[in-house]
């Protein structure tokens, strides 16, 4: 816009255009100027949306019945025929580690969906009323002091083998976490001018939860969530590794590497193929939460 | 100093409370019946009974468990299911591996994992730094099975430097037990070695920046003195706190480690406990661990006083 085109009147003086002595800097913008800022996130997200397609299109990537047993064909080396091997029952391990990827990312995502729910209530709670707080926070802290995996696994011995039962016994672990976080954006945003002119204006407390509270806790949830992810699908692998996870009926990468325990000494494949699967998943859930603190929470960047 | 410590450990009891309440709660909320769940598909109505007769579920909740905890507290952590040995017997035997396995853990990872992060934070921006962060984004997701495999085919298979598997107690001489050890404990060592590095540059970082860095500097002091003297006491605190948050991370570990590398040691028992659904051997487990994390805790606590005389609390 020229300064000729202002309906000034001629008491005020319009400054001319100062001259192009600097170039603009013209930051790229859309989709690919952002990716081009944070790429970690678009290598996390371009990776988990790979493994998402790998999930969701197993039947149709030359897969055949991951529980189909074959005893003539057992523990063959990865060759044509099958692209990762055979195990001690002569299934197709590729076949089996990319319907594996259906349970991780289950695991994952509802472990994350869920404990962010959950936690998000008990922090507002926590944050607002003050003698509930007490009771809830001693409780966090008790949950907080059994080591994650070993209450994974006590949960587990109680439930008989599921999804379900694994999705719960992950989620339970990870719950304070997040409801400390909660807690803590609660408390800082209770003490900041706006919520207080809420306050005084007369606004209704859920109203504030809703409307000024829960859009603050949004970011760092977001993030954490990816972090529980990634955690919740290394623990899921670790459960069902162990015995203590999915029903061995049901491929998941825990379970085709628990298979190839016995002989990972001599076929070492079975144990190699669902572990580079799973670390390579994890790894991208990290890069995805590692970039978007940094796109959310531009203080933290410096010092990740 | 002192008062404060007394007050940190008053302040663990109700902590520990909680937690056995809730390991102890966990029989009763399961869904279903947990003797069933425990007798297991192929156990008679009888077994189904026995056990819940040995749990004490047939009895009121509060009056079990107060009888639990009064256990508990003169030593008694209650008989296994599975051996019919008291439980406290059991984690006696198996104590000495992991306790070896953790403390090779916790001095390896320490002693890599700190230099990485100040080398880090010196470094920042350049393509050492961007090099050690993205081995800590590996370290963080790759799971501890996974690297001991790895560690086990190259180092113990391959070039058979070291042995594959088992433990071999203190008693039989250091340099077997600790070659035995070295493989699980760098494995074991390699997510907390990426936490602690991950924090000890951050905290670093913002150390680094302080007006009095520069008048160190200003004064001629060499960089290594910065960095290890006057930066690094600084940057402590942080540092101390994720180490012992991290202690949860290794005991976890430790049970999936122990399992690749045929360690019989607690991590083992606890595997061992939760395929027989021993439910009397978990909460034993359960409890110890905790005691051991909430512990470890406590006396961090006490050392931030030490470390940075301005706390008080």
């Amino acid at each position: 816009m020229s300064a000729q085109t202002l309906n000034a009147p001629p008491v005020i003086s319009v400054a001319h255009a100062l001259p192009d002595l600097i170039s603009a800097v013209k930051p790229r913008r859309g989709v690919v100027g952002f990716l081009r800022r944070h790429p970690t996130v678009g290598l996390g997200g371009a990776l988990l949306l790979l493994m998402l397609l790998v999930a969701l299109l197993a039947p149709y990537l030359g897969t055949v019945d991951p529980t189909a047993l074959a005893p003539a064909r057992r523990t063959r080396a990865p060759s044509a025929d099958f692209w990762f091997g055979t195990d001690m029952l002569g299934r197709d391990i590729y076949s089996r580690v990319l319907y594996g990827a259906r349970v991780s990312l289950t695991v994952g995502f509802s472990v994350a969906a869920l404990a962010s729910a959950v936690g998000l209530g008990i922090g507002l709670i926590s944050g607002f009323m003050r003698w509930v707080d007490f009771i809830l926070q001693r409780v966090m802290d008790g949950v907080m002091s059994i080591p994650p995996i070993l209450l994974a696994i006590a949960l587990m011995a109680l439930t008989r083998g599921s999804v379900g039962s694994v999705i719960a016994a992950i989620t339970i672990p990870e719950i304070p976490r997040v409801s400390r976080l909660v807690r803590s954006v609660v408390l800082s945003l209770r003490e900041q001018p706006f919520v207080d002119a809420a306050i005084v204006a007369g606004t209704r407390t859920p109203t504030i939860i809703l409307r000024h509270i829960l859009p603050n806790t949004l970011a760092p949830m977001t993030v954490q969530a990816t972090y529980i992810c990634a955690s919740a699908m290394i623990l899921e692998a670790i459960l069902s590794f162990i015995g203590a996870g999915i029903p061995p009926t049901i491929p998941s990468w825990g379970n085709i590497m628990a298979e190839g325990r016995a002989l990972w000494q001599v076929k070492p494949f079975i144990v190699f193929f669902p572990a580079l699967f799973l670390s390579v998943t994890v790894l991208a859930v990290n890069l995805l939460g590692d970039g978007l603190r940094d796109v959310l929470d531009p203080r933290l960047s410096k010092n990740p | 100093m002192l008062a404060y410590a007394v007050r940190r450990i008053v302040a663990t009891i109700p902590v520990m409370g909680v937690v056995a309440f809730f390991v102890f709660s966990l029989l009763y909320i399961a869904p279903g019946d947990p003797a069933a769940v425990i007798a297991g598909d192929q156990a008679t109505p009888a077994d189904v009974e026995r056990i819940r007769q040995s749990l004490g579920l047939d009895r009121p909740f509060l009056v079990r468990f107060g009888e639990w905890v009064w256990q508990i507290l003169h030593g008694d952590l209650g008989t296994s299911i599975f051996t019919n040995l008291p439980v406290s017997t059991m984690i006696a035997q198996r104590f000495e591996p992991t306790l070896s396995l953790m403390a090779i853990t916790l001095c390896f990872a320490i002693s890599v994992a700190i230099p990485m992060g100040v080398l880090a934070a010196w470094k920042a921006g350049t393509w050492i730094d961007r090099l050690i962060m993205a081995f800590a984004v590996f370290g963080f997701s790759v799971p501890v099975f996974v690297v001991g495999y790895l560690l086990a085919y190259i180092f113990a298979l391959e070039l058979e430097w070291l042995p594959v598997q088992g433990y071999t107690p203190l008693s039989h001489g250091l340099w077997p037990w600790f070659a035995n050890l070295i493989l699980p404990a760098v494995a074991l060592g390699f997510v907390y070695i990426a936490l602690i590095a991950r924090i000890t540059r951050a905290s670093m970082l913002e150390v680094l920046q302080q007006d009095y860095i520069r008048t160190a500097r200003a004064k001629g002091i060499g960089q290594r003195d910065i960095l290890f003297v006057h930066a690094l006491k600084n940057a402590s605190v942080p540092i101390v706190t994720v180490i012992g948050i991290g202690v949860a991370l290794l005991i976890g570990g430790a049970v999936v480690t122990e399992s690749v590398f045929a360690i019989p040691g607690l991590g083992r028992l606890t595997i061992d406990a939760i395929l027989r659904r021993d439910y009397p051997l978990i909460q034993g487990l359960v409890l110890l661990f905790s005691f051991v994390y909430v512990l470890v805790n406590l006396g961090i606590d006490i050392l931030y006083t030490l470390l940075d005389p301005r706390i008080r609390y």
